[in-house]
């Protein structure tokens, strides 16, 4: 699922977990507008050096749930404040203006971060670098077999939809289709649980007796506290900007 | 639908992350290292199920399908679909992370409690009760879910009033596609393998079905 990675592959998966979270955090505190699209420019710092296909990720990024671009376009004609302009009879406000901008700007700073560092570290080292950061083992489990089978499943689902067109199957909003679609869910559903009955002998064939060891392996080295520190110095400029830039508005 | 950060107000996003938090560690409990073989496959179809895209009118919808997981997973259903959630806004851009405490509500809790309520239903006397059954889970978790993203957004501000009623409004064409669906799977599941519905969720792990 990850592509690309870059130079930013050789930093720790621990500390750039942790620095998107930090950033996260902060950035969605901001309110001034000027600040926030600094965030922005700060993640396409990472977002460079990640070497992510670019034009792919940046319609992943732009292109936000369908509903929320609506709720963006709606708020401010539903913000109570100061006319910004009209169209006809629906007034739009300043402050609703504002406060629909800030959203854009927050979601698509933290979603750059995020794609650029998170993005790019390979699943299984994710769980792992999870695991470290205490995140309980159980849900570490679940997180490395659900994508340990989610490529094998969608296989699966590709050969029983190629089945279904071989017999002329074809997507319509009709009642027919909705049974069939969800007959293949179900189909879906009893062959994945038949499969982890198989996994399950397998592993208890090779001496499973209730205990799975997470082997994942970090180095911390001294690139990597350096890039914490500087993730720390950067949000502390940002928190300072806002109140230096953000009080008197 | 995927609420983005920076939207919702700070108390709605804290208690969405607590309450999230909770749900999973609950859901966490149940789960034996016996059972995680099951839930991660599980997890993982329920994941590529939310990747389908089906035609509504002269649009389409992708599917969430958290009625049919909660009948199936019970309250490990709050763990695997926060594992969905995350591996979409890690990998695919879906949502955000501070929200994600949100979203896994949303979508997680609509999910147990129609397990809760529908279970037994769905496992019941004949396969046209059982898709009956099926039916309302599918579509009441998605009202569920539309109405926790528009309290969600209602608690943010008054500014997003229009916009939470209008999510109610958008999830209902879903709630019934959603109900279709999940009525087929669980009529299918019920005639072909109908312990499906508690391999997970009881206290029985899944050997003892081998």
């Amino acid at each position: 699922m990850a592509g690309g990675g870059g130079k930013v592959r050789t930093l720790d998966p621990r500390g750039r977990i942790v620095a998107v979270a930090l950033f996260a955090v902060v950035v969605v505190s901001l309110d001034d507008l000027a600040v926030l699209a600094a965030s922005v420019g700060i993640a396409m710092v990472p977002f460079l050096f990640a070497r992510l296909p670019m034009i792919r990720t940046l319609k992943r990024v732009a292109a936000m749930d369908g509903f929320i671009v609506l709720l963006l376009l709606m708020l401010p004609f539903t913000t109570p404040g100061e006319t910004w302009f009209a169209l006809g009879p629906l007034v739009a406000t300043r402050e609703g203006g504002v406060l629909a901008i800030g959203i854009a700007l927050k979601a698509n700073a933290v979603m750059l971060a995020l794609l650029s560092l998170v993005g790019t570290i390979e699943a299984t080292a994710l769980g792992h670098a999870l695991h470290r950061l205490r995140l309980p083992e159980t849900l570490v489990h679940l997180l490395l077999f659900t994508v340990r089978y989610i490529e094998v499943l969608r296989r699966e689902h590709a050969t029983l939809r190629q089945a279904m067109t071989a017999r002329g199957f074809r997507m319509r909003a009709d009642l027919h289709t909705y049974r069939s679609i969800g007959y293949l869910l179900g189909m879906m559903l009893v062959r994945s649980l038949e499969r982890s009955e198989r996994i399950l002998g397998a592993m208890k064939c090779r001496g499973f007796q209730g205990r799975f060891h997470l082997l994942g392996v970090f180095r911390w080295r001294r690139r990597d506290t350096w890039f914490v520190a500087l993730t720390l110095a950067v949000l502390a400029g940002l928190v300072i900007l806002e109140h230096r830039h953000g009080l008197p508005a | 639908m995927h609420v983005v950060d920076g939207a919702l107000s700070n108390e709605v996003v804290i208690a969405g992350g607590a309450i999230a938090v909770a749900g999973i560690g609950w859901g966490l409990r149940n789960l034996d290292m016996e059972k995680i073989p099951a839930a991660g496959v599980l997890s993982a179809t329920f994941f590529l199920a939310s990747l389908v895209h089906v035609p509504v009118g002269p649009s389409s919808v992708h599917l969430i399908m958290n009625g049919l997981a909660g009948l199936v997973l019970g309250w490990a259903a709050f763990p695997a679909l926060f594992i969905g959630l995350l591996l979409q806004a890690v990998f695919f851009g879906f949502g955000g992370i501070t929200v994600l405490g949100v979203n896994t509500v949303a979508i997680a809790l609509p999910a147990v409690l129609v397990g809760v309520v529908c279970r037994r239903g769905a496992a019941g006397a004949s396969p046209r009760t059982a898709a009956l059954w099926g039916g309302v889970a599918g579509g009441g978790a998605i009202l569920l879910t539309g109405l926790l993203v528009a309290l969600a957004l209602a608690l943010s501000g008054d500014a997003f009033l229009p916009a939470a009623k209008l999510v109610v409004l958008a999830h209902l064409p879903v709630m019934v596609v959603e109900a279709l669906l999940c009525a087929a799977a669980v009529g299918l599941v019920r005639r072909v393998k109908p312990e499906l519905f508690g391999v997970v969720s009881s206290g029985r792990g899944v050997a003892a079905h081998a």
